[in-house]
């Protein structure tokens, strides 16, 4: 049980000493997460409203495909993404094999079914409530979704830190694509994941009480500035 | 809006990590999980950046999937510990030039309860036919490592076929996780000297057996061919080859001391007297 106490001063003691391998592991995380998630939303919000909007002939099974998506495993993706950019794969030219860019690439994969799931959802409702007034307005189909997005901005936001969260939290792809690279592709939860294979409990489990702290830093943040855009 | 501003610190941060790195001369390795976990590598990349200006990325994966990531032209040099399959890779093409580097040895852990009677014996095979005759847990890497494929070795040295009996597990993780279950099953475990000096989560484990020649561990440096591909950092590579086995690098392994003991001793000083 001491574990916890343990691990609990050291992750005080990490963070008062601004310990400079964990401010760059932190830096990192949260670049490669929070551009993964603009990634996918910037992929998966029209996505998500189109198929809300347009009732195009496949759109149900394509719903089916993108929702289990939501299951897919994390180390599924990493292998998918190392045999697309190992340099004997079909993007192997681009050198993206252990570099920071690569593990963009696996976490967009793995956020965007999330972020046109969920927000599908949104407008589907959304649709079902104002599409005829938008219809008898006469508004085009992306002016309607635009609207849609702009009523429905707490649901986009719910969106975006579901998609944020998986990939700030997943280890399995990121590990494979970018090789727990000290210094340079070496994130949270990979040096928890190292941390924990040395044995040494009490630091993964400070670093993984940083992670939480960070997540619930990153939500407030985005609470707080979503609050800002509505009083402009 | 917050996209916006999302994006301007998502990039902000890229670039400051980008900028950290800052163009910098490295070569990929591809080497175990023992090593890193040992934090060899913490010790000897440093003074191999001082003497060339190298720097050295190191992806700390099993023999087997470091082995593979060569055949793909993924890294430039490899540090693994199978002889056998260091040679098949070389055979194959894909290495060039293996050469010893440095070796340590395995040690049988185990329980301090010891119900397989194992301890302060000098004969791997004997301990191996003990721990199967008393049905002791045993916790195998099973991940086609060095370390799981010398296991393998050794359970047929022994003339036993453990597989499938319920008191052997198979457990598909590193040397650090399967140290780690083998403390939560008191299961006998076998594993390199240096990650078992390293590891922090040790419970009711200790080396119970030791000093077999057949545990001997050999390390060994290959080359990645060239011919992979004009990606592969042929020349820095060669040189950190080269450094591992000059007097500087070999200097640098025999100073790596977890608590006093020294892990990894090079292979090209003539045998301690």
């Amino acid at each position: 049980m001491d574990e916890f106490g343990r691990a609990f001063a050291l992750a005080l003691r990490l963070v008062a000493s601004l310990d400079r391998d964990l401010l760059e592991i932190v830096g990192l995380s949260l670049a490669v997460s929070l551009s993964a998630t603009l990634l996918a939303f910037s992929i998966g919000a029209p996505l998500g409203a189109a198929l809300a909007v347009y009732r195009v002939p496949g759109r149900t099974p394509l719903l089916v495909i993108v929702n289990a998506l939501l299951g897919l495993p994390p180390v599924v993706v990493g292998l998918l993404v190392y045999l697309l950019i190992s340099r004997a794969g079909p993007l192997g030219a681009l050198g993206l094999l252990f570099t920071p860019a690569g593990m963009i690439l696996a976490q967009t994969v793995l956020a965007t079914p999330i972020v046109v799931a969920l927000v599908h959802r949104l407008c589907e409702g959304l649709w079902t409530e104002h599409g005829d007034a938008l219809r008898a307005d006469g508004a085009s189909h992306p002016r309607a979704a635009l609207t849609l997005f702009a009523i429905g901005r707490a649901g986009l936001v719910t969106a975006f830190l579901a998609a944020f969260g998986r990939a700030i939290a997943e280890v399995g792809a990121i590990l494979i694509v970018g090789g727990n690279i000290r210094g340079h592709t070496r994130t949270m939860t990979t040096a928890i994941a190292l941390e924990t294979s040395k044995g040494d409990l009490a630091l993964a489990l400070a670093l993984g009480l940083i992670l939480v702290s960070l997540s619930i830093l990153v939500t407030a943040a985005t609470f707080w500035l979503n609050r800002g855009v509505g009083a402009r | 809006m917050i996209l916006r501003r999302t994006f301007l610190l998502a990039t902000a941060l890229l670039a400051s990590h980008a900028a950290a790195l800052g163009g910098e001369r490295f070569i990929t390795l591809a080497s175990t999980t023992s090593t890193e976990q040992s934090g060899l590598f913490g010790h000897i990349v440093p003074r191999f950046r001082q003497d060339t200006g190298v720097g050295v990325r190191v992806v700390a994966v099993g023999t087997g999937q470091a082995l593979a990531l060569a055949a793909r032209g993924d890294a430039d040099a490899l540090l693994v510990h199978d002889r056998a399959g260091e040679e098949k890779l070389v055979a194959e093409g894909h290495g060039l030039d293996r050469r010893d580097v440095m070796y340590n040895d395995f040690v049988l852990i185990g329980p301090k309860a010891d119900p397989a009677g194992i301890r302060g014996l000098k004969d791997a095979k004997e301990a191996l036919r003990r721990i199967a005759a008393a049905k002791a847990p045993f916790a195998s890497r099973g991940d086609d490592s060095g370390t799981h494929r010398t296991e393998l070795r050794l359970w047929r040295a022994a003339g036993l076929d453990p597989k499938g009996e319920p008191s052997y597990r198979e457990l598909g993780s590193g040397m650090g996780p399967a140290l780690n279950t083998a403390a939560g099953l008191d299961a006998y475990v076998l594993s390199d000297r240096a990650t078992w000096a390293a590891f922090k989560n040790r419970q009711q484990l200790e080396i119970l057996a030791e000093g077999d020649p057949t545990l001997f561990n050999p390390y060994g440096s290959i080359l990645v061919n060239p011919a992979k591909g004009a990606h592969i950092k042929a020349a820095d590579a060669r040189r950190w080859h080269e450094w591992l086995t000059s007097d500087r690098g070999r200097a640098a392994i025999a100073s790596f001391r977890i608590d006093g003991e020294q892990l990894f001793f090079p292979s090209a000083v003539a045998p301690r007297s």
